[in-house]
């Protein structure tokens, strides 16, 4: 005990170099004894080990040397470090206080690893995608009807964008109204998926309504080659003015015979009171069946202008591509798996023409067993638009300027402010050659 | 060279040892067991393995201290309430002391609260004191032992030194009366006074319906690489900073601030749930005190926490290996968290992810209401039940006595 005391009253007074003169005024130790002054050497060697070395290792070693001489060997570790003053240095390396704040000297990104953590993400996600994904993805059949005309690459390269990244495999059935013609032919190559070109004898029409029926009548081509080729996967029906969102592709997956799909139906409208888009979608009652279906009422459109078109283009019935089928149900009879009673013969419908005007719904007996998708229908998951240009549009073949364009006409009034000859004015020769104007020239391909 | 304090490195070395071994669940998300140094203990089953008596303190020690605030229920410190609701309620509780492995004397510590709602550790010490005194001359059992085989819970800032100044807290060191009894805390750090040789590290109280609620599909991709939302400076009580959090908070800020990869702020988004289960990485660095709940919801969010705390004990640490689950990072390395971080292999990531996908990790880290198996009282039964049998030692033959009554500052000697 005599020896603890003296060293916590060394503790007490450490001030370096009055260590020694405080033990010696000290009259802790009442006469110099030649084994005491041994321990206080050594316990004044420690005490320069420990200011070097930072902590009390002087203290646990003479603890440990001296105990053998106590007769209390259960002591609890725990006093030694009570016995402590009000140094805040404890024996760790983690200490309290104030530190310094480590900056690097270049505290911005480095390119490569952001580039290793991107591609740390990637495998994250592939694996997310993989766990928590379809398991068994099936092949998407989109079917898209289509003809050559001014806005044909427009909305051929949104749908052809899309298709590129749906993460499943794509079979791309395009057919073409007026017969196969290189410019779809070239397009569609671009793609890189596995596209069946399909040539339709008749040309487009010029009349919404008899657009109608004949993209029906192509869509129904394009199923006989399902048929024929025993594609197997999920039709979906792509039209290619449509727009459709990625979660579509993911939705359709879980079709297990007929789905249905709410769209949104996106009309130019004349500006008056409707400001809600109409959906065109099933509709269910609390236990997820379809008990009916959202269809698009052309009446508060009007039959003047634009809501006349309206009205032709959509009639009541209900488009295409709200509709996604499992490819078997158009399989032959017999030649896979037992299909529902609730379709009608399918042959029927492929090989006549009756049921082209009722559009794809009339394939079902019991529209019931429709399997609504994305929430039951309360997640529009693709977007149903037409917009053509003009039926006397012209545009480049191929969209390349290679002979000078028909007509040119100098502009009139330009946006910005009068600047002389300094702009280059580039001249062309043209059939009906105008005096030009200086400010430039703009060209119009009407 | 570095000498291990003695007292405390049974703790650490337990850490050392780990295996895992890989096998996949009926679900559709594959995940990993988990053993830790103590074996496969996480899904144990205390009831049987160890009696627990409940001392019946008079309320003013528990129930009239909840009354006057009813916010301990819902703050980090409310493990001290509901152990108590468990184990009045559990079967492992016996009323025949005299076959109890264990007394548990329900004491509320933590809830007296200031306005903002942080506890005021003042009259803790006092209150302990007084607990104990009474069950000391009620019953015989806390001089049979000298409080050996009593366990107590305490999970403010640094546990039983009760103060939340780190400085003063060591100063104050463990409560002398709590000398010998098992300390159920939230705070763990190696060679610390405030952390005793033979305590159980608990996760602090995080509320599991308000983050199931939270919770958002699975196939969500993960999106963010590095998410954080907390404060790099404590502007009111360390402005220049260096102080809050050893500097390690601030060192964050100053070099990642317009790094891409991490996404972090001091904001209080109310999406911050949903955006930690879109984050691969989530720090978790210390603040005034090492643990934080942010461990808590990362690990049910299933967001690999990133640990910046030199020489933390973490939960539970001899059932659960915190090694393979967490990345560990040396205050001294933060500056190169990125590369840290980004060298991982994606392997090792994805058996992370796995590891911590396993439901009983996610059930070992919270305290549901009513108390579910596998939960975090569970595994603090079990870590008691893993202490038993008593040692000779502890018990004290008539008349002896280890504890001194009297030690500590003179303001804690009175009476409560």
């Amino acid at each position: 005990m005599k020896l603890l005391s003296t060293f916590r009253f060394t503790y007490l007074n450490r001030r370096g170099t009055t260590t020694f003169r405080s033990l010696v005024d000290g009259s802790f130790i009442p006469k110099p004894s030649p084994s005491s002054i041994f321990w206080l050497a050594i316990h004044s060697l420690c005490c320069l080990i420990s200011l070097i070395l930072g902590f009390r290792f002087s203290h646990v070693l003479l603890f440990f040397l001296s105990s053998t001489s106590f007769t209390t060997p259960e002591v609890n570790l725990s006093h030694l470090l009570q016995v402590k003053p009000n140094v805040t240095i404890t024996n760790s390396r983690v200490t309290v206080g104030r530190h310094g704040i480590r900056i690097r000297p270049w505290p911005h990104p480095n390119p490569t690893e952001v580039v290793k953590a991107h591609q740390l993400l990637k495998r994250v996600q592939n694996e997310q995608k993989s766990l928590h994904g379809v398991t068994n993805p099936k092949t998407v059949i989109a079917v898209t009807p289509t003809y050559v005309r001014t806005f044909q690459a427009l909305h051929l390269t949104g749908v052809m964008h899309s298709l590129m990244l749906v993460p499943y495999d794509v079979v791309w059935i395009v057919v073409e109204a007026g017969g196969k013609s290189n410019e779809t032919a070239s397009f569609i190559k671009k793609s890189g998926l596995k596209t069946i070109h399909l040539g339709f004898e008749e040309k487009m029409v010029d009349t919404w309504e008899g657009r109608r029926r004949l993209e029906s009548k192509m869509r129904i081509k394009a199923l006989k080659v399902v048929r024929d080729e025993k594609l197997d996967g999920v039709v979906v029906f792509v039209d290619d003015s449509n727009m459709h969102s990625m979660e579509f592709f993911d939705e359709v997956q879980s079709v297990r015979w007929f789905g249905a799909v709410s769209v949104g139906i996106l009309l130019a409208r004349s500006g008056n009171e409707l400001s809600m888009v109409p959906i065109q979608g099933p509709s269910c009652d609390s236990s997820g069946k379809v008990v009916g279906w959202h269809v698009f009422d052309t009446k508060p459109y009007g039959t003047n202008g634009k809501g006349g078109v309206m009205k032709m283009m959509m009639g009541s019935k209900m488009e295409w591509a709200g509709f996604v089928l499992n490819s078997r149900l158009v399989w032959e009879e017999g030649g896979g798996d037992d299909r529902p009673s609730w379709v009608k013969d399918v042959d029927k419908l492929l090989d006549g023409d009756e049921g082209v005007d009722d559009g794809v719904l009339s394939l079902v007996k019991d529209a019931s067993m429709v399997e609504p998708l994305g929430s039951c229908g309360r997640r529009v998951l693709l977007w149903w638009l037409r917009v053509e240009a003009r039926a006397d549009s012209k545009f480049p073949p191929g969209w390349i300027i290679k002979s000078p364009l028909d007509i040119t006409v100098a502009s009139k009034k330009t946006p910005w402010s009068d600047s002389s000859s300094k702009l280059p004015v580039v001249t062309k020769e043209t059939k009906n050659s105008k005096p030009r104007g200086s400010k430039g020239k703009s060209s119009k391909g009407t | 060279m570095k000498l291990p304090s003695w007292a405390l490195i049974f703790l650490t070395c337990n850490l050392t040892f780990s295996t895992i071994s890989a096998f996949r669940l009926s679900r559709s998300q594959p995940t990993e067991r988990i053993s830790g140094s103590a074996g496969d203990v996480l899904e144990d089953d205390p009831v049987g393995r160890l009696k627990v008596f409940v001392y019946e303190l008079p309320s003013k020690y528990n129930k009239k201290i909840l009354q006057k605030d009813p916010r301990c229920l819902t703050h980090m410190f409310a493990a001290e309430i509901y152990m108590q609701r468990f184990l009045l309620s559990s079967p492992v509780r016996t009323l025949n002391p005299e076959e109890a492995d264990w007394f548990y004397v329900p004491v509320y510590t933590t809830c007296d609260l200031t306005p903002n709602g942080l506890p005021l550790p003042f009259k803790s010490p006092r209150m302990m004191r007084s607990a104990i005194q009474l069950i000391a001359s009620n019953w015989p059992y806390w001089n049979r032992t000298e409080g050996a085989d009593h366990f107590f819970v305490v999970p403010h800032d640094f546990g039983a030194c009760f103060h939340y100044q780190e400085e003063k807290a060591i100063g104050r060191g463990i409560l002398p009366l709590l000398q010998r009894a098992t300390l159920v805390q939230t705070f763990g750090q190696r060679n610390h006074v405030c952390l005793k040789e033979g305590s159980i590290t608990v996760p602090p109280y995080a509320p599991p319906q308000k983050m199931q609620s939270h919770l958002i599909p699975g196939k969500t991709p993960r999106s963010i690489f590095v998410y954080f939302r907390g404060l790099f400076y404590d502007v009111g009580n360390d402005p220049e900073g260096g102080y809050y959090a050893r500097g390690a908070r601030a060192a964050v800020w100053e070099n990642f601030k317009d790094n891409p990869l991490f996404d972090i702020s001091t904001e209080h988004p109310t999406t911050y749930y949903e955006d930690m289960q879109r984050a691969i990485f989530c720090l978790c660095p210390l603040g005034w005190a090492p643990w934080s709940p942010r461990l808590v919801e990362a690990v049910i969010f299933g967001c690999i926490p990133v640990i910046i705390a030199d020489d933390i004990v973490l939960p539970f640490a001899d059932a659960i290996p915190w090694e393979d689950i967490g990345v560990f990072v040396d205050e001294k390395d933060v500056p190169y968290l990125d590369t840290i971080l980004t060298s991982i292999p994606p392997e090792v990531i994805l058996r992370k992810q796995r590891l911590l996908a396993n439901p009983s990790m996610k059930q070992a880290m919270l305290f549901p209401q009513p108390a579910q198996p596998g939960d975090a009282f569970h595994q603090v039964l079990n870590g008691l039940a893993r202490k038993l049998p008593h040692d000779r030692s502890v018990y004290l033959r008539p008349g002896e006595k280890v504890l001194n009554w009297t030690a500590g500052p003179v303001a804690d000697l009175k009476p409560w």
